[in-house]
């Protein structure tokens, strides 16, 4: 097959582009189905080729007089024979034409299909890919129907509670009332009880997914306990933006830090003993004689405690951010959700930072 | 459900549980940690196991393990424990019952 550069110039000599460019795509499309030597010889005979005198070309582009002299003064049958070559070429042309579509319609039809069959499963709440898990694959190959709800639900969530930080901070900027203090604290707060719905949805949908953290951002994830942020973390990043406390506030306070500590390391080592009795039940005499079947219906079954385990923990969750604004004052309250609003949105940022950062080139 | 109250009554601090639940062992590891001496009964093992699992969600729970009876009476399950737990109402309650190692 003649390079590429060669054609042009051909087409160039000649002052028709588009015919012969027609034609080196259907040649290279076809490089299996269609001889080299075909195209070679159908670009050297359009070279010769006079122009208003072929029945394909739909292009009246001059031509140099001394090629149509040239032309006038060969004989009559080569012209002829010629012309009947032009002809049978540009018939190869329109039948490669035809089949280079053909096939590109049956593919737009595969493709069709195969969308739909992916919607179908997706709304069946199917796996697709196999082995692999929702966990293993990126935000944007899972198919899980529930987990996709909660992305698009979370994505929303994250806007919405920026938006809420941002009117908490120039409320309490503006010293507005505290009964207007207390209609942002009660919406705050409704807004963390929607997320815990949420994630309880999607605990059920997709459990290993909620607890990946693969939803949240990569330095969110380093704080990761049981599919959220710990309660105790939380009172740690409150504590110091709400002094000055009253004694009374202080010790139940401190009782709060110690009972959701205590709470928080009991489902730790329940998530533990979890862990162990799932390993041991897989874990078995590969040259036994153990039925295969029971073993995986008892693992499946140790599966469904994680979900109760992540529902605990934001339940947990929800009690302990419950229990400050019982203890706190309005004020103290908003300016603890402020707190907490912005403490996480730094944490958001810095995933972005570390993920932009300059590195060394490898 | 006689079974279950008369288990539970005058025992202090009582947990119906089940071997293979993990969610027990936790609330077994909280009672711990405050330092009561629990008395778990495992109701896979008992004959009337089945029945009394009923009774416990007849009075409302959606899993009947673990239940926890403090003086006789049921405080619920492990929702209402940790919850009772972070207001500070489960110490006062279970005070009698610890043995201060």
């Amino acid at each position: 097959m003649s390079s590429p550069s060669t054609q042009f110039a051909a087409s160039r000599r000649m002052g028709i582009y588009e015919p012969v460019h027609h034609i080196s795509m259907w040649g290279e499309t076809f490089k299996g189905s269609t001889s080299p030597n075909t195209g070679v010889s159908t670009i050297v005979e359009l070279e010769t080729r006079v122009d208003n005198k072929s029945e394909e070309t739909s292009h009246g582009a001059l031509e140099p007089s001394k090629k149509y002299d040239q032309e006038a003064n060969k004989p009559p049958d080569k012209v002829l024979r010629r012309l009947a070559q032009n002809r049978e070429a540009a018939r190869k042309s329109r039948l490669r034409k035809k089949a280079y579509v053909q096939q590109l319609e049956s593919s737009r039809l595969k493709l069709t299909q195969l969308e739909q069959d992916l919607e179908r499963a997706r709304h069946q709440g199917v796996y697709i890919g196999g082995a692999y898990d929702s966990s293993h694959l990126g935000l944007s190959e899972t198919v899980n129907s529930g987990v996709a709800t909660f992305e698009m639900e979370y994505g929303h969530w994250i806007e919405e509670q920026i938006r809420q930080t941002r009117e908490l901070r120039n409320a309490l900027q503006a010293h507005v009332t505290d009964i207007e203090l207390r209609i942002l604290v009660e919406g705050g707060m409704k807004h963390y009880y929607d997320l815990f719905r949420m994630k309880d949805t999607v605990a059920k949908a997709d459990v290993f997914y909620l607890m990946s953290g693969m939803w949240k951002t990569s330095a969110e994830r380093f704080f990761l306990w049981i599919g959220g942020f710990r309660p105790s973390e939380l009172l740690k990043v409150l504590v110091h933006q709400l002094e000055p406390l009253s004694e009374q506030q202080h010790f139940e306070v401190c009782n709060l830090q110690q009972s959701s500590q205590q709470a928080e390391d009991a489902l730790s080592q329940g998530m533990d003993k979890l862990q162990r009795t799932l390993a041991e039940t897989l874990a078995t005499d590969p040259l036994g004689a153990g039925s295969y079947t029971s073993q995986m219906t008892a693992a499946m079954g140790r599966l469904e405690a994680l979900v109760t385990f992540v529902n605990q923990a934001d339940h947990l969750r929800e009690q302990t951010m419950q229990q400050m604004v019982h203890i706190l004052t309005i004020r103290q309250a908003a300016r603890g959700l402020l707190a907490l609003g912005d403490y996480f949105q730094r944490l958001r940022a810095l995933s972005s930072l570390w993920a932009a950062r300059p590195r060394e080139p490898a | 459900m006689e079974k279950v109250m008369r288990m539970a009554s005058g025992k202090g601090v009582v947990m119906f549980s089940k071997s293979t639940c993990c969610m027990c062992y936790a609330v077994k590891i909280l009672f711990n940690e405050l330092g009561v001496n629990l008395l778990v009964h495992e109701l896979d093992h008992d004959p009337e196991g089945r029945e009394m699992e009923r009774a416990i969600m007849r009075m409302g729970y959606s899993t009947a393990v673990p239940a926890v009876f403090i003086a006789g009476k049921l405080v619920g399950s492990t929702n209402e424990v940790m919850a009772l737990h972070l207001s500070g109402g489960l110490v006062p309650l279970i005070k009698p019952y610890r043995v201060m190692s």
